[in-house]
């Protein structure tokens, strides 16, 4: 039966918007899927438009670092969720460090707004065709991305702790 | 309240009222006001008394959870996740074990599934009566306030006889709680379930049905059910429009399926509507806290899973047992690999659905952990929710959505 | 029933038949102890443990300082409690130089005091990087027991306080310091 399931997003999916994937479920019984970044939008609206999945409800998008995976060292994971039928679908694209761009789904979801912009806050993705895409928590003047591996989590300006102190 | 015109009457003659030869007013609301309850600020754009629009910023306590928590093996992320909704911290705390269990695989006994569910009911039952009260407080009930929050403090003294502490509460291991709840946290819930009740019904009675009130709070703030949705509000704010989305029916989780409880919901999804909702939250709180006490107190006494790979051991037994050193020792440094994975898992917070989405990679630390924090997904919706409404009606939508700062801005 | 208030005691002075002479200092800070006017400046979780002192349990109001002051011109008591990130400092900063002289800074919890648990990037280390503090209250949250020995120790202060202290060299030396105007 849970095979069906995965097997019946694919259909509709490839229905709709007559691309391939490939849904598998996790250990963890959640639905998850591997899209190219151009595919992200049509499938984000397929899944939203769809009255029998009805996975009309975002629940989380947020971003990840991976700077050992190279020309895959940026990914945007969603979680769309459908009340209807109690099913929650992970999506993860990729997209490399040199071209952190993603297209903005605020035209589908308005919650994606603040997520999508915390999402650049922290990695420096850019999403496309987002109405304001500013920095939201931290400051506006901040020019690094924090959440990327490289960047240290202390203050770097600290001068009252020194490396010695920790044996570093 | 008939003579007010309503959001969509309003909204209709605004091209009328805004006449080009009269600018509108930018009016700065916050960061330090004290009717935002939190640090975040909203610039209006203001026509008389009118909000034209509102525009957020936040982020004035960002403390980088998320950043600190990718350094910090499994079990020292607890107390992050305290700070996160301070208002009803053992929720979190639960919620981030739970996810941690899911990943790791340990099934808990029902005992102790039984025993979370009572703090955090307890939790939920805390955040609301500050959240309740504080509009009372904004609509002018000052009074009301100080009486009903004699009783938060009363669970924090049960708190305290759980885990210690009052408010950043740390409470619970991954696989159960540190030590058994003792005989005065159950008189003294007892004594709750027993004195807190009538006090509370004439908290509502002060509200309820008070005409100052009913016209503050009613067509104030509203929001349907289809835009709730999309802005992805949970909790109880998305159910005062309507929606019947629960976690703990719709995912139950923690054993929660055991229990007999209702979601009550509002229809308008406005600010009254809201403030009943939670009310009738708190009753059916009490009512669950009720049900896991019988269960509790009747079943043998076990507070964790044996789980001896990722449960702490009792620190008498490390001073006196070769094994439990070597357990306490291999998980105080991170010795024990988590599995390989991707969780994401949600409890249902006061505030809405408190998500986790933990990636493992195996090392000692979370390669990723997120927090789907409610208050920050649905306070994007504020603007549309005050947009042609007044001021004063502002503060008052502010504070029934209950917008945590801790919780904003992570 | 008998009265329940307490007099606060007189400071030293020469007292005799009609009259009582005592020093302005002691005078003035007696006036100024019992009547703190605080400014609650609560970002986080602190700010909760603020509102357990306030409320009927603990009640502040014993000390004399149940008038809390929203607005920064009209406070003698800035109690700074819970994080202050970097984004927030130039706030912080702000409303202290907004308050009148004469002005005290009680820095309620660890965050507040030293960057507590978030020594990370956004998080300023504790406010004395940006304002002078008179008085710090460790905790995480601290309990309203330890907020209320807090008010305290800035009653103590207060009381002692020479009249002349705010228009001293070493008190100009010290907002130089902190480049307060």
């Amino acid at each position: 039966m849970e095979d069906n399931k995965a097997g019946h997003i694919e259909r509709v999916l490839r229905n709709a918007t007559g691309l391939e994937c490939s849904v598998i479920q996790d250990a963890y019984g959640m639905f998850c899927m591997e899209l190219p970044v151009n595919q992200i939008y049509a499938t984000l609206l397929a899944l939203y438009r769809d009255p029998e999945l009805g996975f009309n409800f975002l629940t989380d998008l947020c971003g990840m670092h991976d700077p050992d995976k190279r020309g895959k060292e940026l990914c945007v994971v969603y979680h769309v969720q459908s009340m209807t039928r109690r099913e929650r679908l992970r999506i993860k694209a990729f997209a490399s460090e040199d071209q952190p761009e993603f297209p903005s789904i605020t035209g589908i979801y308005a919650t994606a707004n603040w997520m999508e912009r915390e999402t650049y806050d922290f990695y420096g993705i850019r999403f496309l065709g987002h109405p304001d895409l500013r920095r939201i928590l931290n400051m506006d003047e901040m020019v690094d991305f924090p959440m990327r591996r490289e960047f240290p989590l202390e203050d770097p300006l600290r001068e009252d702790k020194a490396d010695y102190q920790f044996g570093r | 309240m008939s003579a007010m015109k309503t959001n969509q009457e309003f909204l209709a003659e605004l091209p009328r009222l805004a006449r080009p030869e009269i600018p509108y007013t930018t009016l700065n609301l916050g960061p330090t006001h004290p009717a935002t309850h939190g640090i975040f600020q909203n610039v209006l754009q203001m026509d008389g008394e009118r909000i034209v629009h509102a525009e957020q910023t936040i982020g004035y306590i960002h403390r980088a959870f998320e950043k600190i928590a990718e350094r910090r093996p499994f079990y020292q992320i607890t107390p992050l996740t305290d700070r996160l909704n301070y208002c009803s911290a053992p929720i979190n705390n639960m919620g981030w074990h739970l996810t941690v269990e899911k990943l790791l695989g340990i099934k808990t006994p029902k005992r102790v599934d039984y025993m979370r569910v009572m703090v955090m009911e307890l939790a939920r039952v805390a955040d609301h009566i500050i959240c309740n009260s504080i509009l009372g407080v904004d609509t002018g009930a000052l009074t009301g306030f100080t009486y009903v929050y004699q009783w938060r403090e009363f669970i924090y003294e049960i708190y305290e006889e759980i885990c210690g502490a009052r408010l950043t509460t740390n409470m619970g291991r991954i696989g159960g709680f540190e030590r058994d709840f003792n005989d005065i946290v159950f008189e003294k819930t007892r004594r709750f379930l027993r004195e807190f009740p009538p006090v509370w019904q004439e908290f509502e009675d002060l509200l309820l049905r008070n005409r100052i009130f009913m016209d503050r709070t009613m067509e104030t703030g509203a929001i349907t059910a289809e835009r709730a949705l999309n802005y992805g509000m949970t909790g109880p704010n998305l159910r005062a429009c309507g929606l019947d989305y629960d976690l703990r029916v719709h995912e139950p989780y923690c054993s929660y399926e055991d229990f007999d409880f209702q979601i009550p919901i509002g229809t308008t999804g406005d600010t009254y509507d809201r403030f009943v909702v939670r009310n009738e939250e708190i009753r059916q709180s009490l009512s669950i806290i009720q049900q896991a006490l019988q269960r509790i107190e009747s079943m043998e006494k076990v507070f964790h899973a044996e789980e001896e790979h990722y449960y702490l051991p009792p620190k008498q037994e490390v001073y006196r047992n070769m094994e439990a050193l070597i357990y306490h020792f291999k998980i105080i440094m991170g010795e024990i690999d988590p599995p390989v994975g991707e969780v994401y898992h949600a409890v249902e917070g006061a505030n809405g659905e408190l998500g986790f989405y933990l990636v493992s990679d195996g090392g000692r630390t979370p390669f990723r952990l997120h927090f789907r924090r409610p208050c920050f997904i649905y306070y994007q919706a504020f603007p549309e929710m005050v947009r042609g409404q007044l001021l004063s009606d502002a503060i008052v939508v502010m504070s029934s959505l209950n917008v945590i700062a801790g919780e904003l801005d992570a | 029933m008998g009265s329940e208030i307490k007099m606060s005691n007189a400071p030293e002075g020469l007292a005799g038949q009609g009259f009582f002479a005592t020093t302005l200092d002691a005078a003035v800070g007696l006036a100024r102890k019992n009547s703190l006017w605080p400014l609650p400046f609560a970002t986080s979780c602190c700010g909760i443990e603020f509102m357990s002192t306030m409320s009927a349990h603990y009640d502040l109001a014993r000390f004399g300082s149940e008038r809390l002051s929203f607005t920064p011109r009209q406070a003698d008591l800035l109690m700074v409690m819970g994080t202050i990130a970097k984004k927030m400092g130039p706030v912080l900063r702000q409303v202290y130089e907004q308050m009148a002289e004469p002005k005290w800074v009680l820095a309620v919890g660890a965050c507040a005091s030293s960057g507590g648990i978030f020594d990370t990037y956004s998080v300023l280390q504790g406010i004395d990087r940006i304002i002078p503090v008179d008085v710090y209250v460790p905790g995480c949250p601290p309990r309203p027991e330890q907020i209320i020995e807090g008010v305290m120790r800035i009653q103590d202060l207060v009381g002692r306080e020479s009249v002349r202290r705010r228009n001293s060299e070493e008190y100009r030396k010290l907002m130089e310091s902190y480049y307060v105007k």
